[in-house]
């Protein structure tokens, strides 16, 4: 009987979440949830999100009780048809084991690292069919941007996202930090990992990155997807950009980052802890205010790819948060013939506040 | 890629990384090389614990490995320090400052205002701190008290391994003195520590945990401690916030009294002895600026005013407790 039994689990966000709260419920028992449908909130200490269901099914029994703590891959509930017994609910959720851990450890998804001409370069990969798509985070961001995005997209094709030059764990360069190393960051990156053409996925400054690559590479490049995208209008909010660069505890860069959400709750005491770990490692200051310099100083974006990307063929694609309060969503509409998807209830981090309908739009262009 | 460290070995880091960056980094002090019996370089000592184990065989221009005479060479440490080295002085225990503390309050601590902001003395002396380890009065002594009271000092005293590394590094690069303490029974202590160096800026607490009923105060092993006591008192329903002062000169107010404005209480917990202490200081701070935002009396949680006992069993009731902080947060709750 359990084949026609579907569990719900605790999700794991990332490699260092071990356990999450389930924060609340969004379903009763008895409802028919469908895929994508938002079933619970989950929260770990870095951050709050909505889970929606992988899979489609009658939920008849919620296991996990709201406000509790859960390690990673416990049975929180169970969906099953009304052809199934109570007792047999009863007895699934009895012989429920959580998978080993250490299993998960040895063959689950990973960080690597490339040595590449621009310097050591992080990035991670989830193995899939077909043409890979790349993940490119914006300004100060990392990889991890990319964390209810990449499991869900390597369903369509292979996925990888990387740390910039100057970013996350990869090299801090010492001299330059412009878009030319970014672009040469990415073009090695594919190189060294054998991919002869990847689908482009920017957000922010990675949308400039992701453009420029295409325009300069166009081979290479199989779509782009520009999310919140620079490159596409003059205007970004200098608050921001300064606020923070020149951040350095704290109560500075706190509020600073509320710019980024549209739920300005979802800026936690260990998203901001991180960023100031990232910001106090050596040389990544003097990297930021040489990047802001040379692409978003005094509150102007100074590279512009309207021209570039109108000339190249490959499907293009612009995702904006309806709330972007970084980047003008009037950008949006840049380029003709891109398709334009304004996302309401999300920020400028468009890709974690509505990840699915995000990831749905990046599916479709793959 | 995530790579916890113990505490001891983010000390041993900073200071491996500051002596390759920069090559007027220098070590001083007894048995921090330890070669004597060894079978080599790789297998000296390196110190009393062995936090500067493998620095000599790197380093080994920049290591000295000193007589048994902390005034002299505290003193020469800090005369090399105004001659353009950064030394790093090892004192081993906090306790032996006493010998050698003309050198530190009336020499290091005096050069830049005796000499119209003209001198610099980027001397670093380190020292553990703290009782626990059952090794009597005269080694467990948590004399922050005694530095914090001297302008012209920075005085340090991490709670983990991640602080631990960037306020080292901080505290090397530093143009002043600064009196780095580690606390001996955090050594073993684990965290996520970058690969990276790092330097995180004096004077900038840390909100360990967030809470919205009571502000705790303290630093160096009574953070874990106060840690302890929280988990304890979230069952109960009280939400408790930690402010981990990680230097207490300078020392972070303005953390201390937005928290305090937030909460409405404030329990100190601090090991020193309860006169003149750290606790003691932010107390009358938090008196004197948040007055109004109180809603109940300030909690204090010190060790008493007696040496550390070298009776296990009475140690462990000298050094604050989980329970003792636990108990002086339900009496701010009214509870």
């Amino acid at each position: 009987m359990s084949d026609k039994i579907t569990p719900i689990l605790m999700p794991k966000w990332g490699l260092s979440m071990s356990e999450g709260t389930l924060a609340a419920w969004h379903v009763e028992e008895g409802t028919e949830i469908s895929p994508g449908d938002e079933i619970m909130d989950v929260e770990t200490d870095k951050i709050a999100n909505v889970v929606e269901a992988a899979d489609g099914g009658l939920l008849r029994r919620k296991v996990g009780n709201e406000g509790e703590v859960y390690p990673v891959r416990m049975l929180l509930g169970v969906m099953a048809p009304s052809s199934v017994t109570d007792a047999e609910i009863d007895t699934y959720i009895n012989d429920y084991e959580m998978p080993e851990v250490e299993e998960d450890e040895d063959t689950g998804p990973n960080y690597e690292f490339a040595e590449l001409g621009v310097g050591k370069i992080r990035y991670t990969e989830r193995s899939g069919e077909g043409t890979p798509v790349l993940l490119i985070h914006g300004f100060g961001g990392d990889l991890d941007n990319w964390l209810f995005n990449i499991d869900a997209l390597s369903e369509t094709a292979p996925a990888y996202a990387l740390d910039l030059p100057g970013h996350g764990q990869s090299v801090k360069p010492a001299d330059s930090a412009d878009l030319d190393l970014m672009v040469s960051a990415v073009v090695q990156l594919m190189d060294h990992l054998n991919i002869e053409q990847a689908h482009l996925v920017g957000h922010s400054m990675g949308g400039l990155i992701a453009g420029q690559t295409a325009i300069s590479n166009p081979s290479r490049v199989a779509s782009v997807s520009l999310i919140c995208s620079a490159g596409l209008g003059v205007e970004i909010n200098d608050d921001y950009i300064d606020g923070f660069v020149g951040a350095q505890s704290r109560k500075e860069l706190k509020p600073k980052l509320k710019y980024l959400f549209a739920d300005q709750g979802l800026v936690s005491r260990s998203m901001v802890d991180d960023l100031l770990k990232y910001k106090r490692l050596d040389g990544v200051q003097s990297f930021l205010e040489r990047l802001k310099a040379n692409l978003f100083d005094n509150g102007k974006q100074a590279i512009n790819l309207i021209d570039g990307l109108k000339k190249i063929d490959c499907p293009k694609q612009i995702i904006w948060g309806e709330g972007d309060a970084i980047i003008p969503q009037s950008h949006a509409n840049a380029i003709d013939g891109a398709t334009v998807t304004v996302v309401s209830g999300a920020g400028h981090m468009v890709q974690m506040e509505e990840s699915s309908q995000v990831n749905e739009l990046i599916k479709e262009i793959l | 890629m995530a790579r916890t460290l113990s505490m001891k070995d983010a000390i041993n880091e900073a200071l491996d990384l500051e002596m390759e960056r920069d090559k007027t980094v220098i070590m001083m002090g007894e048995d921090i090389v330890g070669g004597a019996g060894a079978g080599g370089e790789e297998d000296a000592w390196g110190g009393v614990l062995g936090v500067s184990k493998g620095l000599y065989a790197k380093h080994p221009k920049q290591m000295i490995d000193t007589p048994l005479s902390e005034s002299a060479y505290v003193g020469a440490a800090i005369g090399a320090a105004t001659c353009g080295l950064r030394p790093v002085a090892e004192l081993m225990f906090i306790d032996f400052m006493g010998v050698c503390l003309d050198q530190i309050f009336n020499q290091a601590a005096k050069f830049r205002y005796m000499f119209g902001g003209k001198a610099e003395t980027p001397v670093v002396i380190r020292a553990m701190c703290g009782g626990g380890f059952r090794a009597a009065a005269q080694h467990s002594q948590m004399l922050t008290p005694v530095f914090t009271h001297i302008p012209g000092l920075k005085v340090v005293c991490p709670s983990n391994a991640y602080d631990t590394k960037g306020l080292l590094t901080q505290a090397i690069r530093d143009n002043d003195p600064v009196i780095f303490l580690e606390h001996k029974n955090l050594y073993g202590s684990e965290t996520d520590v970058p690969e990276e160096s790092y330097a995180i800026p004096f004077g900038e607490a840390n909100i360990s945990r967030e809470g919205k009923d009571v502000t705790i105060v303290t630093y160096g092993l009574m953070v874990p401690r106060s840690l302890e006591a929280a988990e304890t008192l979230k069952k109960e329903g009280i939400d408790v916030e930690i402010v981990d002062l990680r230097t207490l000169s300078p020392i972070d107010m303005d953390t201390v009294i937005e928290s305090v404005e937030e909460t409405g209480r404030l329990v100190c917990v601090d090991e020193a002895n309860p006169r003149c202490s750290i606790a003691a200081d932010v107390s009358a701070q938090v008196a004197k600026d948040a007055f109004k935002s109180l809603k109940a009396p300030i909690g204090m949680v010190t060790a008493p005013h007696a040496p550390v006992p070298f009776t296990p069993s009475l140690e462990d009731i000298y050094i604050p407790s989980a329970e003792k902080i636990a108990d002086a947060v339900r009496e701010t709750m009214g509870a």
